[in-house]
């Protein structure tokens, strides 16, 4: 049985976890001054060594990453850390923010010095004011407390950090079209290469993290490569926190060595709602191919979760009991890619538009097989098609469940309408009259 | 590799596209590889002329590349060959060849179609459509669309030529990045998300602010109207959809419907190809033709959208000859015969004074100029309507006339530093000012002015701040970075037509040219003032740069045209012509395309010379006092040369034809009358003539000018400064009112420092100059030089030359309010 390993999340059920005193007196910015004493290159090697990948989910090392990055010419390098957390089901690195922010800012100075910059960003999403705030608060104690400004603690390495709130756009989770909207641009991806370790934000080089990634090495450089290496499966190292949500009966965040299995992190969460089976559910947030009961038992790591069909993604374990009717989730899920496709490229931008369409009439009964093949086909001319990632996400949940779940597609076609109760999987008071959500299409006419 | 191999100067790979081997420069991108070899992928947002976006996806191919190993591996997905650049041992299978290629692109197009409007039919796109013609090609015959489209108003206006219709839009970017890169206005651009993801100007509803305020405020002119570029139709021409069209030729035609005719525009002295599409006799539209050297993929809207002065109700058709002091129609041999007996009273008595106007082909303005000095016996000629001098004309004879090829657009592109001198790029410029913007960040630009233009400031120019009249001596005195910059090899010196005002500063020009190396290019305004240079239309020039005051010039064109001699008597210059048929002292004008309005005092004078034969497309003011009014064909009914500023010979067809005659072939008419051969009644023989002739040996030309610096201004006078804006009131933009919807605000500007001595705070100004009505105009303090005011030569309420009478560098009266 695997078991938990609280190291980001280690002090989130303490009195004011979030003050840097908090912090400091649970070992919290040892790992910095440990880190302004060695090698910048050994830095990078270590981080190299550790396995550490891309906690924001395409799983890119992070140590390559800051290798990337070409020879210091004396002028301005940045890092950037990507804290606009949007993708649906997806709740680690808002919780991680506002129960600790100094994990993160103290991996920003640690990730800073190595990769030799002065001034590190912080992209949070927009609409987590409060998480604003927290940040704002912490990196002024930060200052305060000599972390963070010039010469700090002694070693002559300085380093400013601005936070920047976003304005609400998933888009903006894009690493390149974060970079334009931090310039000050319209969010909209970019075009690669140049990739941002060579001309990223203002045409300098810069790496682009997660924020649970930046957070991951405080721990790595105070207890070493070993001590991260020793958990994990063979390629997919370390720690990682996943976010249990839906109908189950402790939702939450379960930080846990990566390989755990959905049925381990079930029974830590207490199970299924009471007298519910689990029906389907994401691996990695709704980008993520839907998984089923015939996953539970799938190691969640990178390779195991890729080779059953799916992504490891954002580890957004969004569970989903038999009460659901999938084709009105993929639907929710579909309107969400609608809202948030940035228009840039046309497969995203008139595919989202076309699915939704379809879906909504599938979901409503008044749609046909044909409608079903519709669906399939224009998946196909998005996925591989988009500019960015984003196109591929949009129909991952569409195509998995369509596989998975044809039949109750059809029933939708046959009976006419939703076969399910929606208020049977309602995890509050749902009346289906009151809260009626029939396709609206004039909302095309917006 | 040896030095002259013409492959070592670029590296090179070589790739497989559907089959075929292909070796193109490293840095190349695919589609363009593609193109090398006849091997077509549909495109929308690709434009060799813009930077890549990849967003329509339309060109999806697939492509597999060596690893580090050099084994080819497929790339999993289908790559945009729009933005893929090529590699050694790429293999690319596009449409053609690959399943997964055509799949991916039928799909692509099956989207794009979705919410398009599919209104064929009735769009001004339909028959020359990238987006029909691909969806012909590879669409499905049926729309599998069953649902909703989006709808937007239309056409949404986005300047009073520039219409939008969202619906059609397929969101290349084309408009928005040609905006940005190319025009440097970034007067639209993309706006909200998603589906609802629409062009337009900055507007706060369709951003959908939701009561929050827009930061910043929108690109406007002075009226507060939305900014409007100056170039804003190429937009319409690179629209891979019919979403831009134009006011002046949406639903007035069908592509296949119109015949197309290459040309060269009128309206500047760059000579931009342009193509002529007419239907039965009548120009519905013009658009840019590409010619890498010169205009490259633009045109100016002056360009593309003013041809309709010349289909005026007032076009001249017949000749007219005034008869108890009404013009009436007579035929041309009456016509003719009129002239010539007028003419040859006036030749005989005190002269006749010749103003071909600067808008002629070299051809018409070298029969003018064989016309005066074979038929009428005088130097009295001159092409500039506009300010000019004698140093001027030093200038011109010494350093441009004859001088073949001099500085080109290519050159300006590639120039490290360029120092511009009495000349507005975007204004007086046109797509010179594209060329050199082309080179922003990678060209120091200088410019010798009263403020900063916007046309400047788009280039980063560096302003030496001047007053009008003071060029000279900020040429002589100049020091530091201008100076080292312009010692560059390959750096340039601009200088406008406006500087012949100003005494000295041509003279320093060459100074400055001769200390620094830089190289010297005259870029005059009209279309045909670099033709009479070359033609000698002026009062000390004969032909190829010859002065009409040395004698073996003079002989050597006597002996070309096979006769005694050539007048040597010193000609009248404009003014002096201007000022003599006022006067009396002489009898007749011979008037071309010329804008009484452009030249002070020539309305008078017309009225008041005895004898006036106009030359005109349209019955002008000029025709009002003429006593023969001869029609001409405008430049779309004829051929004829342009000279361009770079001294690049424009030659162009007649697109359409009709019965009208160049001024080259009337003139010959004309002088044959009286009693002298011109030869000048083919454009062949009048190209042949001037082949013959050839440039001027260095003995045969004027000296070059040695003329001092004016004085300064008593202190606490105020001078003027002006030029014509490139949307205005030049009569070649008659009868387009869309396209004067888009001129700039006019306006008077003077300094902070200005407006407190004066007590101006805010609204109108009041100039007046050596006579006229003066002008009352809206003035905006502006930060530029102290005791200066600007006025625009010839916009809405400011005509300079008809109601100041005065030029730029003169000093004007200047009241607060009306």
């Amino acid at each position: 049985m695997t078991e938990l390993v609280p190291v980001l999340s280690d002090i989130w059920d303490q009195e004011q976890s979030w003050k840097r005193d908090t912090y400091a007196a649970n070992g919290g910015y040892t790992a910095l001054k440990k880190a302004l004493g060695l090698d910048k290159a050994d830095l990078v090697q270590m981080v190299k060594d550790s396995g550490l990948r891309g906690r924001g989910g395409a799983g890119f090392p992070t140590g390559m990453k800051w290798g990337f990055l070409p020879p210091d010419d004396g002028k301005p390098r940045y890092l950037v850390v990507n804290a606009d957390e949007s993708e649906p089901g997806t709740c680690k690195d808002i919780p991680l923010m506002m129960a600790n922010p100094h994990v993160l800012i103290e991996g920003v100075a640690i990730t800073s010095y190595a990769i030799r910059c002065n001034h590190a960003f912080i992209y949070l999403r927009g609409e987590v004011v409060h998480v604003y705030r927290r940040l704002l608060q912490a990196v002024r104690e930060a200052y305060e407390a000599g972390d963070l400004g010039k010469n700090i603690h002694g070693s002559g390495f300085d380093l400013d950090v601005t936070v920047h709130a976003g304005a609400g756009a998933y888009i903006c989770g894009e690493e390149t079209a974060l970079l334009d909207s931090l310039e000050g641009r319209r969010g909209q991806p970019r075009l690669k290469p140049p990739f941002p370790a060579v001309a990223g934000l203002y045409a300098r080089p810069t790496v682009v993290n997660n924020v649970e990634s930046v957070a991951s090495v405080p721990a790595i450089v105070n207890n070493g490569v070993e001590w991260f290496t020793a958990m994990g499966t063979e390629r997919s190292k370390g720690h990682g926190i996943f976010s249990l949500s839906g109908h189950v009966k402790r939702p939450g965040q379960y930080e846990a060595p990566l390989g755990i299995t959905l049925r381990e992190l079930l029974e830590m969460a207490g199970g299924m709602r009471e007298g519910h089976e689990l029906k389907f559910w994401t691996p990695g947030g709704s980008s993520t191919p839907i998984f089923t009961e015939e996953q539970l038992d799938t190691p969640l790591d990178y390779e195991s979760v890729g080779a059953a069909g799916s992504m490891l993604g954002t580890r957004a374990l969004q569970i989903f009991d038999e009460t659901t009717c999938v084709v009105r989730a993929v639907t929710r899920w579909t309107e969400f890619y609608k809202h948030e496709s940035c228009g840039k490229c046309t497969p995203c931008r008139e595919g989202t538009f076309w699915l939704t369409q379809i879906l909504k009439r599938l979901e409503a009964g008044k749609g046909t097989e044909a409608d079903i093949q519709q669906l399939l086909d224009t998946c196909d001319s998005i996925a591989g098609r988009s500019f960015c990632a984003l196109g591929d996400g949009a129909t991952s949940s569409i195509i998995s469940s369509v596989k998975k779940f044809r039949e109750e597609y059809e029933r939708h076609v046959t009976e006419g309408k939703c076969p399910f109760d929606h208020a049977a999987s309602a995890l509050f008071t749902y009346s289906s009259d009151t809260a009626s959500d029939e396709a609206t299409t004039e909302e095309a006419h917006a | 590799m040896t030095a002259t191999d013409p492959k070592a100067a670029v590296d090179t790979v070589t790739l497989t596209i559907d089959g075929k081997e292909v070796t193109v420069p490293k840095g190349t991108l695919i589609i363009r590889a593609a193109e090398q070899i006849g091997i077509d992928i549909p495109r929308f947002c690709d434009h060799p002329a813009l930077e890549p976006a990849g967003a329509c996806r339309q060109c999806l191919v697939d492509v597999a590349a060596p690893d580090r190993e050099g084994n080819v591996r497929p790339f999993p997905k289908p790559q945009a060959s729009c933005t893929m650049t090529v590699m050694d041992g790429m293999v690319v299978n596009t449409q053609h060849t690959s399943e997964e290629a055509d799949r991916a692109q039928k799909g692509v197009m099956e989207l794009l179609l979705i919410n398009h409007p599919l209104d064929c039919p009735v769009c001004d796109k339909g028959g020359e459509c990238p987006l029909q013609n691909q969806a012909m090609n590879m669409g499905r015959p049926e729309s599998r669309f069953v649902d909703v489209k989006r709808v937007f108003e239309k056409p949404l206006a986005l300047s009073s030529e520039i219409l939008l219709d969202r619906e059609r839009c397929v969101l290349c970017q084309r408009c928005t990045r040609f905006s940005k890169q190319i025009a440097g206005d970034a007067f639209i651009d993309l706006q909200n998300r998603g589906a609802m993801q629409q062009i337009g100007t900055f507007d706060e509803n369709v951003l959908d602010f939701d009561g929050y305020s827009p930061a910043g405020p929108a690109a406007e002119d002075e009226s507060g109207r939305a900014f409007s570029s100056y170039y804003s139709g190429n937009t319409v021409q690179i629209c891979p959809v019919g979403a831009l069209t134009s006011s002046a030729y949406r639903f007035r035609s069908r592509p296949f419907d119109l015949v197309s005719s290459p040309g060269i525009s009128e309206h500047d002295s760059s000579g931009s190809a342009i193509r002529t599409d007419h239907r039965r006799g009548k120009i519905l539209r013009r658009m840019a033709h590409k010619d890498p050297v010169v205009n490259e993929d633009w045109i100016t809207d002056k360009d593309r959208f003013a041809f309709s002065w010349q289909n005026q109700a007032d076009r001249l058709t017949r000749p007219l000859v005034r008869k108890d002091g009404e013009l009436v129609e007579v035929s041309w041999p009456e016509a003719i015969a009129a002239a010539a007996a007028g003419l040859k009273a006036a030749r005989d008595g005190k002269g006749v004074g010749v103003l071909p106007g600067g808008r002629l082909t070299l051809e018409d303005a070298y029969a003018y100029a064989k016309l005066a000095r074979l038929a009428l016996g005088t130097n009295d000629i001159d092409a500039r309507a506009r300010a000019a001098s004698a140093e001027e004309q030093a200038f011109l004879g010494s350093t441009v006339a004859g001088a073949g090829l001099g500085v080109t657009f290519a050159d300006l592109e590639k120039a490290p530093a360029v120092l511009m001198v009495g000349f507005e790029p975007e204004d007086e410029g046109g797509v010179v000012f594209l060329r050199m913007r082309k080179s922003l960040g990678k060209q120091q630009v200088f410019t010798a002015a009263p403020f900063l233009s916007r046309g400047a400031e788009k280039l980063a120019a560096t302003l030496l701040p001047v007053a009008p009249g003071r060029e000279a001596g900020l040429l002589d005195g100049l020091v530091g970075d201008a100076f080292e910059a312009l010692e560059a090899d390959g750096a340039v010196i601009i200088v406008g037509e406006r500087l012949a005002a100003t005494p000295g500063a041509l003279t320093a020009a060459l100074k400055l040219s001769q200390k620094t190396g830089a190289r010297l290019v005259w870029i005059p305004r009209r279309a045909g003032e670099r033709g009479a240079v070359e033609a000698g239309a002026l009062p000390g020039l004969l032909p190829g740069g010859r002065a009409a005051s040395v004698a073996a010039a003079r002989k050597a064109v006597a002996a070309a045209w096979g006769v005694e001699s050539v007048p040597s008597a010193a000609g009248r210059d404009v003014d002096a012509i201007v000022a003599a048929a006022s006067s009396g002292d002489l009898e007749a004008l011979l008037v071309g395309g010329v804008s009484p309005s452009d030249v002070t005092g020539l309305t008078d004078a017309i009225d008041k010379a005895g004898f006036v034969v106009s030359l005109e497309v349209r019955r002008s003011a000029v025709a009002e006092a003429a006593d023969v009014v001869l029609p001409v064909a405008p430049p779309s009914e004829k051929a004829g040369t342009f000279v361009n500023w770079e001294g690049r010979l424009r030659s162009f067809a007649t697109a359409i034809a009709t019965d009208a005659l160049s001024d080259h072939r009337v003139l010959d008419l004309l002088a044959r009358e009286l009693g002298v051969e011109l030869g000048t009644g083919s454009i062949g023989a009048v190209n042949a003539e001037i082949a013959a002739l050839g440039a001027a040996a260095d003995s045969h030309r004027p000296k070059a000018p040695t003329a001092k610096a004016g004085r300064a201004p008593k202190k606490g006078d105020v001078v003027l400064a002006s030029w014509h804006q490139l949307i205005d009131e030049g009569a070649l933009q008659d009868g387009e009112p869309y396209l004067a919807g888009t001129g700039r605000a006019t306006v008077a500007r003077l300094s902070p420092a200005t407006a407190d001595r004066l007590g101006f705070a805010e609204g109108a100004l009041t100039v007046t100059g050596e006579g006229g009505e003066g002008v009352t105009v809206p003035a905006v303090v502006t930060d530029m030089v102290d005791d200066v005011v600007w006025l625009p030569t010839k916009s809405p309420g400011s005509w300079v030359a008809q109601e100041l009478r005065t030029v730029p560098g003169n000093v004007v009266t200047v009241k607060v309010g009306a």
